[in-house]
């Protein structure tokens, strides 16, 4: 559900209240805006504190025509005032007369900056130059890509590294998106498709999986998604974008005016508009949709007036309510219908908590259970990479006309692979198809009889997208899963185990049996993705996998200290639960080993299957559970480990006593998994002995917290007491 | 705006007495309560369960068994084998008959409230006539082998049941022959030789009757053929108590591990004719046996050993989640037990028959809010004044002065002369009473202590005059103008000494003017009792408290209601303050800041500013610890005129000494129980 939440004012607006802002851009840090006001300052706004940082302003004669932004690389601030000067400052710079000058030979539009990149500027000519090619030479010759259009909407991306600028322009009621792509440059032109009796008032656009998803909010107040390809040559001609109806905020045929449209997260937009209902009373509100479900989950009047401007960074809406300029802050959280029944699995991620001590639990003898001993600060790896498959990017026509279902299962059967995939993306592109997910459904079944019939034929590629529609479960294509572990496809299993809701415990211990049995060295070069395994095991040392003989820290040997008698004869691996040891398995192993924790199961079902793992299969999961069990307990603030898809306490927990039971004897009988067993035993004991003494000091200080509040006072006290 | 050294006082050893009879009467909505010590006490349950009245108790005068007959008449009788009548008005016994068959243990009135029935120890049950001044001794039923603990008359008044020991009798009234005799089973375990008492019966209108004995059942008889229909097993002790409702579709009995259990009588399928009797509530609110029990028509009404009277009302009887709904608990009585002299910074503490008085300590140190500080000089025991006699103290009063202890019986009046003479105190008797009408029912001495006033009878307030060294003279008696039968049941007197305020039985408040002495005006009436009474010390204005916690100011120069006392009733007083359960027992004033008002109930007390706005509904009441958080200039915005402080409690007394000095007495719940008998002993967990 999403909410609006507390709404403050940032500052006044003095002058041009009707005419809005300029521009207000994200400034260094979360916590600061940029905001450009339509004379001749810019102002830096601390918005937690509601104040003003810094103000800057140009002479009496001059105007900022380009709102400033600030270059996320060296903390400048950069802006362009009488459409041709470019200044650049600093924090410290008081007096914008005094700071850096570049005067240019076109009339600039928009300066866009984005992180970790140079700042790209926009001319209204429609060229693109990066900030430093331009402050390079300043006098260059600047041409001219658009002829007499005017760009109504800007903005820029990252895509895989490199920026790209998409910007709309307008001519005689028809619309034009061009993407201009940096590095290479390269320029696309489409045309957007026109709507009769109602024009595009706002825009606002995301990239995801390598196309660009434009959303266009109409007067007639629908909001229309217009998917852009990235990936594609220049076309010979002209292009026209077909666009789909993402949501239709209003039934009535009121007319918006004046409105601005933001995306919130994948399912959700805010739509600030004006809508002109009555003739005399204009209603301004902001509302937030649900584009899944076409809900409205909230709104907010906003009785006197805005500008129609609408921004929103870092959960907060920024807008000019009267003459001020509002901030709400919202909430946004994933809807989805298990989240309305209360089905929703816990999926938030800790990344962006540091682990802040790690604890060996072997250490911890009974003497010294009150003070545990800190090792080295470990942080976080809270960058989480996600390891993108490198597409083999097909050159292809792009046809006109949507791909027909019937027309993409004729191709199933008889096309190349090749082929095949090129017409999949397409028709994944042209989502607005009805009945999605049973078109999925079919297409996936079609390509799995395929599979099964050719045995060479194996589009992984296609099975790969048609899984992260998210559209599918074990049930509408029961033999997919099948023809993977024939082929040992452990990415595409992996795929399966993450999405899919309803896997027959069968087949998950089908797979587990696989992942097990794959050699590390095998799995080094394949693509899984390693998002649970990232912020624990280090990929990169854990390749060499030498067995010290003895662990000495600080000349402290535990050896020495060990008193227990079994403990004796185990000795040969005393560091087996130390907290320098390497995983057992490797990093792409461990991630498959999550994705089997992570999914569903129910224990009936699991054990008799769990009984057909081989012995060696049953010591080498118990080892990485017990090694993933240390892991957690070393970070005793958490509840989780940090990551993507990492499994939680209790899903290790829960297989290792399944495991337990189920190979009982087995591993009672193994030589091997003596030291395992004994040093896990050792662990559990350590940490309820711990876990005693804590409640035994929980319990003390109830107690002296009661002695505390419960004062006897005998038969006679004389007391001070204050009515106030 | 007000610190406090306060005086926290917790060496009264009160120790209310156990409950022993309850009686409700539907038609007035009261009920009559006699304590183990023979103590009568009466609840008002539409002035808010305000213990109206009260007859004190008297050495060998036990009440075993309270009955409402004729209208408004309370009957009672016990082991001295007397039957007393009541006066209600005069707060005594009016007359007592000897029932000539040794100790009684129950009474009965029959439906029409003409006969009573009384079962003695010898075995008979004797039937007298209630006469309209009088009962009249009308006959015996035939006499039968063993004590009759229990009685129940049949609705139409033909039939009596009476309970004895290990069996159940029933009599024809008219022949007087018993007609059944029905054996009750002795235990349901343990050893068959322990005999069983049949403590309660009811006979309900349907010829069934309902038994419960001390082997802890409770059992459904058919008193036509003698045959037992249910049996519930309730305890494994006894159950001591019974009591149905006037609709006989539900019953309360009381058992000896202090719990309480409702049976109802429920249709055995919807809609079905046919029902049964159903084990229905438990309820566990005494520690000790309950001795008592009653049935109201919407609440069961339970009185044990533990001194603790519970009122639940039943929710289905009850509409909504209303303050109807809630739970009483009365442990302490309504009245003041607790005198204080000011001046001397004495305590005079009533007990049933003694009196004790107490000297404050004193500190030297100084200290902020919440602070203990060191006691300097301890408190000490001055002397402890026997009452002779059987008859249980009713009320006492010490002198601001401390110099005179007055204390009053039922029917005698005494006046001591007390001397402080470097660390001994002398004790002298004024032997020279004067004989006063009616007996005293409240005490006051005057503030500058040369005057005493003695509540009586018909509204009449004596005053007597002190007298050095040691005597004391009849002034005059005050009658208001008037002509009323209620006993004064509260005195005030203004600091000046010229005026007096009483509150007689009737809620009437006489003024009268004692330079005159002769009525000067009457408070418009209230219809609702009066729990406080003082008179302002500056303003001469008179604070009354009402049991439903409505609290009026009248000036008695002016004679009318005071501007702030109208804008308190326009207002309306705070829900949490109206919703408060017991009543405000003590009002006093501080002469330093006169729009203070100090009352205190057994759970709060509250100094009432009437300079500050009233609480409107959205505040909180018990703002104190949130004030207490705020800056000095935040505060301004959130004070309101109810500075209440629960900090002391149960609180039985409270007075401010001077200025800045206030002396509060806490006689805390464990502390009566640790004086209490050990309860049946209750396996809580296994074995």
């Amino acid at each position: 559900m999403a909410a609006l939440c507390e709404e403050f004012t940032l500052c006044g607006l003095v002058a041009g209240v009707g005419r809005g802002l300029l521009g207000l851009e994200p400034g260094l840090g979360s916590d600061r805006v940029l905001l450009t006001d339509r004379g001749r300052t810019a102002t830096l706004y601390q918005v937690s504190d509601q104040k003003p940082l810094g103000c800057w302003s140009v002479k009496q004669d001059q105007t900022i025509t380009c709102p400033a932004v600030c270059n996320f690389e060296t903390g400048e601030y950069i802006a362009v005032h009488d459409d041709k000067v470019l200044r650049i400052w600093k924090d410290e710079d008081v007096n914008l007369e005094k700071v850096f000058k570049a005067t240019l030979t076109a009339e600039v539009h928009r300066i866009h900056s984005l992180p970790h990149t140079e700042p790209l500027v926009l001319f209204r000519g429609g060229a693109v130059r990066t900030l430093d090619a331009l402050l390079a030479a300043p006098q260059q010759e600047i041409e001219n890509v658009i002829s007499d259009e005017v760009i109504r909407w800007s903005e820029a991306f990252m895509e895989t590294e490199e920026p790209v600028l998409i910007f709309i322009t307008e001519k005689n009621g028809n619309y034009f998106v061009y993407v201009q792509k940096v590095n290479p440059d390269i320029l696309h032109k489409y045309k957007l498709q026109q709507e009769e009796s109602s024009s595009p008032l706002s825009f606002t656009a995301y990239t995801k999986n390598k196309s660009l998803t434009l959303l266009c909010l109409y007067s007639n107040r629908c909001v229309y998604k217009v998917l852009i390809p990235l990936q594609q040559c220049v076309p010979e001609e002209e292009q026209i974008l077909s666009k789909s109806l993402l949501l239709q905020s209003v039934v009535s045929d009121t007319v918006l005016k004046g409105a601005s449209l933001a995306i919130l997260d994948k399912d959700h937009v805010a739509i600030l508009g004006c809508l002109d209902s009555s003739p005399n009373v204009a209603k301004e509100c902001l509302s937030i949709w649900n584009t899944k479900f076409q809900t409205l989950q909230t709104s907010k009047e906003l009785p006197q007036g805005t500008s129609g401007q609408l921004w929103c960074y870092g959960e907060k809406f920024f807008l000019t309510h009267g003459k001020v300029l509002t901030v709400i802050v919202y909430k946004c959280e994933t809807s989805s219908l298990a989240a309305a029944v209360g089905k929703l699995k816990d999926t938030q991620t800790l990344g962006m908590r540091t682990v802040s001590s790690c604890v060996n639990w072997n250490m911890l003898q009974e003497e010294e259970l009150a003070s545990p001993r800190k090792q080295q600060s470990v942080t976080a790896k809270t960058e989480s990479k996600r390891t993108l498959r490198s597409r083999r990017n097909n050159v292809a026509k792009v046809q006109r006309d949507a791909l027909t279902v019937e027309q993409l299962l004729s191709d199933i059967k008889d096309s190349s692979q090749n082929d095949i995939e090129e017409e999949l993306r397409q028709f994944l592109s042209n989502s607005q198809v009805s009945d999605f997910q049973a078109t999925v459904g079919y297409v996936i079944t079609g390509l799995v009889n395929r599979c099964k019939t050719e045995p060479m034929f194996y589009p992984r590629n296609c099975l790969v997208q048609l899984i992260q529609t998210q559209g599918l479960s074990y049930s509408l294509c029961p033999d997919l899963m099948a023809v993977a572990l024939e082929k040992t496809d452990v990415h595409l299993l992996q795929l399966c185990l993450q999405q899919f809701p309803d896997i027959p415990e069968a087949v998950t211990c089908a797979c587990l049996k696989a992942f097990l049995s794959i050699n590390d060295d095998s799995l080094e070069g394949t693509n899984v993705n390693l998002d649970s395994v990232i912020n624990y095991i280090d990929i990169t040392h854990n390749k060499k996998v030498e067995k010290q003989t003895e662990t000495v820290q600080n000349g402290f040997s535990s050896e020495l200290m060990e008193e227990d008698s079994y403990n004796v004869q185990l000795t040969q691996k005393p560091q087996a639960m130390d907290t320098e040891e390497l995983c057992p398995v490797g990093p792409q192993k461990a991630a498959l080993l999550n994705a089997i924790l992570h999914s569903a199961y129910s224990e009936t079902f699991l054990l008799p299957h769990l009984k057909d793992l081989s012995a060696q299969h049953v010591i080498l999961f118990l080892q990485y559970l017990q090694y993933l069990y240390v892991k957690f307990s070393e970070k005793v603030s958490f509840t989780d480990l940090p990551g993507m898809l990492s499994p939680t306490i209790n899903q290790i927990m829960d297989w290792m006593c399944l495991l337990l039971d189920a190979h009982f004897s087995v591993v009672v009988m193994l030589p091997e998994a003596k030291g395992l067993l004994s040093s896990l035993h050792k662990f559990v004991r350590a940490q309820v002995r711990f876990y005693s003494e804590l409640n035994k000091i929980e319990g003390s200080l109830q107690e002296l917290q009661r002695i505390k509040h419960q004062k006897d006072f005998g038969l006679y006290s004389i007391e001070m007491l204050e009515l106030v | 705006m007000g610190e406090f050294q306060v005086h926290r006082v917790r060496f009264f050893a009160y120790v209310p007495a156990g409950i022993r009879c309850l009686a409700h009467s539907a038609r007035s909505d009261r009920l009559a309560l006699a304590r183990t010590d023979g103590a009568l006490e009466l609840y008002n349950f539409a002035a808010n369960y305000f213990q109206e009245k009260g007859i004190p108790g008297h050495e060998t005068r036990s009440i075993e068994a309270l009955c409402w007959a004729a209208g408004d008449r309370l009957f009672g009788a016990g082991l001295s084998g007397d039957i007393s009548e009541y006066d209600l008005e005069k707060l005594r016994v009016k007359y007592s008959l000897d029932g000539f068959g040794g100790p009684i243990w129950s009474l009965a009135a029959d439906a029409h409230g003409t006969q009573l029935a009384v079962g003695c120890e010898d075995g008979s049950v004797k039937l007298f006539q209630i006469l309209p001044d009088k009962i009249q001794f009308e006959r015996s039923l035939d006499r039968q082998k063993g004590r009759i603990l229990s009685l129940s008359w049949h609705p139409s008044g033909t039939r009596i049941a009476v309970g004895s020991i290990d069996l159940l009798r029933v009599f024809d009234v008219r022949s007087g022959h018993s007609i059944q005799r029905i054996l009750v089973d002795r235990c349901l375990q343990g050893p068959q030789s322990r005999e069983c008492v049949v403590w309660s019966v009811a006979f309900l209108s349907d010829g069934t009757i309902v038994s419960a004995d001390s082997a802890g059942k409770v059992q459904f008889w058919d008193s036509e053929k003698g045959t037992l229909l249910e049996t519930h097993p309730v305890s494994s002790s006894a159950v001591l108590s019974l009591a149905v409702c006037e609709t006989e579709d539900s019953i309360v009995v009381g058992t000896s591990e202090g719990a309480v259990y409702q049976f109802q009588l429920l249709p055995l399928k919807w809609g079905s004719a046919e029902s049964q009797w159903v084990r229905t509530k438990p309820f566990q609110h005494h520690t000790h046996d309950v001795r008592a029990v009653a049935h109201s028509a919407t609440a069961l009404i339970s009185g044990g050993l533990d001194a603790q009277l519970v009122i639940r009302p039943l929710m289905e009887k009850v509409h909504g989640k209303s303050y109807d709904a809630a739970l009483r608990k009365f442990t302490y009585p309504h009245r003041r037990l607790v005198s204080c002299a000011k001046k001397a910074r004495l305590l005079l503490f009533q007990f049933p028959q003694h009196l004790e008085l107490w000297k404050l300590g004193a500190t030297s140190a100084t200290g902020k809010d919440g602070d203990v500080l060191p006691v300097s000089r301890a408190p000490e025991h001055l002397l402890q004044l026997k009452s002779k006699g059987p008859e249980h103290i009713c009320c006492s009063c010490v002198s601001p002065c401390g110099s005179w202890v007055a204390y009053s019986t039922a029917s005698r009046f005494h006046l001591h002369r007390v001397r402080y003479e470097n660390d001994r105190v002398s004790i002298k008797r004024v032997a020279a009473m004067p004989k006063l009408q009616g007996s005293a029912h409240q005490l006051l001495c005057s503030a500058d202590s040369s005057r005493l006033l003695v509540a009586s009878d018909q509204g009449s307030v004596h005053i007597l005059e002190l007298l050095e060294p040691g005597g004391c003279r009849h002034l005059q008696t005050l009658r208001p103008n008037s002509e009323s039968m209620e006993a004064v049941y509260l005195l005030a007197v203004s600091a000046d000494g010229d005026w007096l305020a009483a509150a007689g039985g009737d809620w009437a408040i006489n003024i009268y003017s004692l330079r005159h002495f002769k009525p000067h005006c009457t408070v418009p009436a209230y219809n609702c009792a009066v729990t406080a009474l003082a008179i302002h010390p500056v303003t001469n204005n008179l604070v009354i408290a009402h049991s439903d916690q409505q609290v009026f100011e009248f000036s008695i120069p002016s004679r009318e209601y005071t501007a702030w006392s109208r804008k308190v009733q326009q207002h309306g007083l705070h829900r949490g303050w109206l919703e408060r359960d017991t009543p405000i027992t003590h009002i006093t004033f501080n002469p330093k800041e006169p729009a203070h008002i100090l009352l205190h109930d057994t759970h709060m007390f509250c100094i009432l500013d009437k300079s500050l706005p009233l609480p409107d509904a959205a505040t909180s009441l018990m703002n104190q610890i949130t004030l207490k958080q705020l800056s000095e200039k935040a505060r301004r915005g959130h004070v309101h005129a109810f500075k209440i402080c629960k900090k002391y409690r149960p609180l039985l007394f409270m007075e401010l000494l001077d200025e800045g000095s206030l002396v509060v007495v806490e006689r805390p719940v464990m502390d009566i129980k640790t004086q209490l008998p050990p309860p049946v002993q209750q396996k809580k967990f296994g074995t």
